[in-house]
């Protein structure tokens, strides 16, 4: 069966059209071509393909398509603003907190979700809010320690 | 995965109508049905989403002190909720166990009660709190302890066209404190060899009033440890007695050995976190023990 979905993605209306057995997942990556998003587990283990769903992450391997309808869903495209990338993932730049690259972006959208809700985590809050996301390569020291560094810069890294 | 009819409607009514055709499931967050239905383990034609009926996500206190938590309210709903969270929090922090956070912002605990897995780590603390399944079918409303729903691994008692709309928990007691311990070999993510859920209510002479203790991982369902729980009506908190529950609760578990643990080894671990969970409900009571 096919169905309609509309959602707010990245601030901007879409729509796509589903199969009704198409994960949020399927749906970002071939209907929407927003391939930031990437599949790991595919069972909710690896956090990979989080995304932001009403500013809460979420696996969007674990969420049918035709469950988003109506909500606001942030991907890891919709994180910078233009050409400026956002602090957390500056900061992971500048510790070199990515390795092969595959867990960044739900490494980032974790990270983005965190400091919203908690600007100055301690780093057992940070290594918590990141347990979902395995990185596979093992570098989460630098990772932890670039999140640590933008909830120390004054500007908390919230937009 | 088969063709899939996807259903959202938005009261109780309409719900227990549509799921009480052939083929029809309810979902809540998912986190288990989805992977299920991938992996052809469940063969579901029709999924209704529970999701946007408010009787089935809001969280509510009730007059006599009590709570009614949505079937489908999700853990992150329930931890974002202050007052209950302040309330229930070793209720909290059990579903705080389930998958990851990402996990938990949309699964729910009644999911983790109908999902029926023996190692549910958010199901032995509903048992000692004796929590009450809020059901509705085709005949109307019932109601059952929680303890009654799950009845095998991945089997419940709940009816062709029944859903659970919500868990209601009683009042604590003045003086009550739970807690559910669970052994993995990783810290997070991971699921328990074991587990046991405890609580203890206090008269006002300090000795024991009431208790529970309900176990995970060591049985076809969550198992109630009676005689341990028994044991400790009446007496003083005190390593003794505690100790000596634990080792009852090890007894009556069921455990089977499999790839994660040995009957035995799951045995020993009921023991220690069976201790080890009453000991910290005496701490939280304020109650030193020797």
């Amino acid at each position: 069966m096919k169905s309609i979905v509309q959602a707010e993605i990245n601030g901007e209306p879409r729509e796509a059209l589903v199969d009704t057995r198409d994960t949020l997942l399927v749906m970002l990556r071939d209907r929407l071509g927003l391939t930031g998003t990437k599949e790991g587990c595919g069972n909710g283990n690896c956090g990979t393909c989080t995304a932001l769903v009403d500013g809460d992450p979420v696996c969007s391997c674990l969420m049918l398509a035709a469950e988003a309808d109506g909500s606001r869903i942030t991907t890891i495209e919709g994180v910078a603003s233009g050409n400026e990338l956002h602090p957390v993932q500056a900061a992971l730049v500048t510790h070199g907190g990515t390795q092969c690259g595959y867990c960044t972006p739900g490494i980032v959208l974790s990270a983005v979700a965190l400091l919203k809700r908690n600007p100055k985590p301690s780093e057992h809050e940070i290594r918590h809010a990141i347990a979902g996301n395995l990185c596979r390569c093992t570098g989460y020291d630098k990772i932890v320690t670039a999140i640590a560094a933008v909830a120390a810069d004054t500007s908390g890294g919230v937009r | 995965m088969e063709d899939l009819t996807y259903l959202r409607p938005i009261s109780l009514a309409e719900a227990v109508t549509l799921l009480s055709k052939d083929g029809s499931r309810p979902i809540a967050g998912g986190s288990d049905l989805i992977p299920q239905m991938r992996e052809g383990r469940k063969r579901v034609s029709t999924v209704v989403d529970l999701k946007h009926v408010a009787a089935l996500t809001s969280i509510e206190a009730k007059p006599d002190g009590g709570w009614r938590i949505g079937a489908a309210a999700t853990i992150g709903a329930m931890r974002k909720h202050a007052a209950f969270a302040a309330a229930h929090g070793a209720l909290l922090d059990s579903a705080g166990l389930i998958g990851s956070l990402q996990v938990q912002n949309r699964a729910s605990l009644g999911g983790n009660l109908c999902n029926a897995a023996p190692s549910a780590d958010g199901v032995p603390l509903l048992i000692a709190l004796d929590a009450v399944a809020e059901i509705h079918g085709p005949n109307g409303e019932r109601r059952v302890p929680a303890a009654a729903i799950p009845i095998g691994p991945g089997r419940t008692s709940l009816g062709t066209g029944e859903v659970l709309a919500a868990l209601h928990l009683p009042p604590l007691a003045a003086r009550s404190a739970d807690r559910y311990l669970r052994f993995t070999p990783r810290r997070e993510m991971d699921i328990a060899i074991a587990g046991s859920g405890v609580r203890i209510d206090l008269a006002a002479d300090g000795r024991i009033a009431a208790a529970a203790i309900v176990l995970a991982s060591v049985g076809p369902t969550p198992v109630r440890a009676e005689k341990a729980a028994k044991s400790l009506v009446g007496a003083t908190p005190s390593a003794d007695a505690f100790a000596e529950a634990g080792a009852m609760a090890a007894g009556e578990a069921q455990p089977i050995s499999d790839t994660r643990g040995s009957a035995d080894y799951r045995r020993d671990l009921v023991a220690v976190l069976t201790r080890r969970a009453l000991a910290d409900c005496a701490a939280r009571l304020g109650v030193q023990i020797s």
